[in-house]
């Protein structure tokens, strides 16, 4: 009952590599993104911290749909990558990453921003003063300094990442081997007669790897209070 | 001349300062009640905060004046200053604090190290983290960072809350030794009369965004 098969093992590997890779592929955007919300103000700010936000509560077949219209092979940006430079990610693993990346993206940028905020700019401002130019106060002062929250970001965006199901499926399917990662697997398996005990063992993986994401997310945050107490 | 010549005009919501001093001696005060302005008078040297007109010389050196264009970012305007609360870099120890300006300029170790370590009795804080340190420690360091950033002027605003009447009274004779002992002009905001004059300043007066020798 508890030991798992080959396309289990299979579904497992593969949900964490594109979680994995949709994490670090997202952390520049995140942190660029953070930075403007956090450090500039600029017309139409809040319709892009609407735009955002907008994975969390559009329904993910929404989203996953959208990313077909957009970066599919017939897709705007889409015909442009696999024209020019063969680049296809619709229904291969790197589009299922792509997926998770923008579904992932509102709670890595959330974390990183709100540590940014907590930032007493006058040390900025005493870096600059000390002759430090700005991407230089960027990385020896505010990048440490926010540190724990970027972590705690990224770990969270990560989890996200592996309960993915409604976008990817919608925009990459549920190809074993290629893009049936845990999530898709159990709704497969759901489908399928005596299905029930692989559902059972890939919902504990499910759970394990979650809670263990979040334990880690919640333990960086609270690191980041303790530095920031003192 | 090297000393501090300023004339700024500036609108922050409510607070309007219209200020015009200048300054030779080693050691400037800028005295007045809190909220009068001396400190926003710091950050438009510093290059924190920008006039919306004026003209701002420190040393010899024009390093703002709206009629010519010119306005140096904070980081050329060879500012050492401090902080009311020291605001030490809390993730490096005090030794990567007071080398930090040097190394951002990507300069080896500042020659007069040694010696300003020596003049401010930072030798047993060297590797202690800012949290591990009292107010006055703090401060102390924050003036040593300051000072090896190789500065042409040294801005302090003092320690203001309650707290600090002991910080503020360990720091002058450290003060005194430095004027002694550096070339480097001082311009210190002070809330208390009395206690500048024990360094010998030439007073500016702030009242209400406005300043009077």
């Amino acid at each position: 009952m508890m030991s798992l098969g080959l396309e289990e093992w299979q579904a497992i590997g593969l949900t964490l590599k594109v979680a994995t890779v949709a994490m670090l592929g997202s952390l520049p955007f995140a942190l660029g993104v953070a930075w403007l919300l956090s450090y500039r103000s600029f017309p139409g700010k809040i319709a892009v911290e609407a735009l955002i936000s907008l994975p969390l509560v559009l329904p993910p077949v929404v989203t996953g749909y959208a990313l077909l219209i957009v970066l599919g092979r017939h897709g705007v940006i889409g015909r442009f990558l696999d024209q020019q430079l063969g680049i296809v990610l619709a229904f291969r693993w790197t589009g299922a990453a792509v997926a998770a990346g923008v579904m992932g993206f509102p709670f890595m940028v959330r974390g990183i921003r709100l540590s940014f905020d907590a930032i007493d700019r006058d040390l900025e401002w005493a870096a600059a003063t000390l002759g430090a130019p700005g991407w230089l106060v960027f990385v020896t002062v505010t990048l440490p300094l926010a540190l724990p929250g970027v972590l705690s970001g990224a770990v969270l965006a990560f989890g996200r990442a592996l309960g993915e199901f409604g976008a990817t499926i919608t925009f990459v399917s549920s190809i074993p081997g290629e893009t049936r990662t845990i999530a898709s697997s159990i709704y497969a398996l759901l489908q399928t007669p005596a299905g029930d005990s692989a559902v059972l063992r890939l919902c504990l993986v499910s759970v394990a790897l979650s809670f263990t994401a979040l334990i880690l997310s919640e333990a960086l945050i609270r690191a980041g209070r303790r530095r920031s107490l003192r | 001349m090297s000393g501090f010549a300023f004339q700024a005009r500036l609108g922050l919501g409510d607070f309007r300062l219209d200020a015009e001093f200048a300054a030779d001696a080693p050691v400037v005060a800028l005295v007045g009640p809190s909220g009068s302005g001396k400190t926003t008078i710091l950050r438009l040297m510093a290059g924190i905060l920008k006039p919306d007109a004026g003209r701002i010389v420190l040393g010899d050196r024009v390093v703002f004046d709206s009629a010519k264009g010119i306005d140096l970012p904070a980081r050329r305007r060879a500012v050492g200053l401090v902080f009311q609360d020291g605001l030490l870099f809390p993730h490096m120890s005090v030794r990567q604090n007071l080398l930090y300006g040097a190394w951002v300029r990507r300069k080896g170790r500042p020659a007069g190290f040694e010696r300003l370590v020596g003049l401010l009795e930072l030798a047993p804080l060297l590797d202690r983290a800012p949290h591990r340190l009292s107010g006055g420690e703090r401060q102390r360091v924050a003036i040593g960072r300051a000072l090896l950033s190789d500065p042409d002027v040294l801005l302090m605003d003092e320690p203001v809350t309650a707290i600090d009447q002991e910080k503020r009274a360990e720091i002058l004779p450290y003060l005194e030794t430095l004027t002694r002992e550096t070339a480097i002009p001082l311009l210190y905001v002070s809330h208390a009369r009395a206690e500048i004059e024990r360094l010998g300043a030439q007073i500016i007066h702030i009242e209400r965004g406005r300043a009077a020798a």
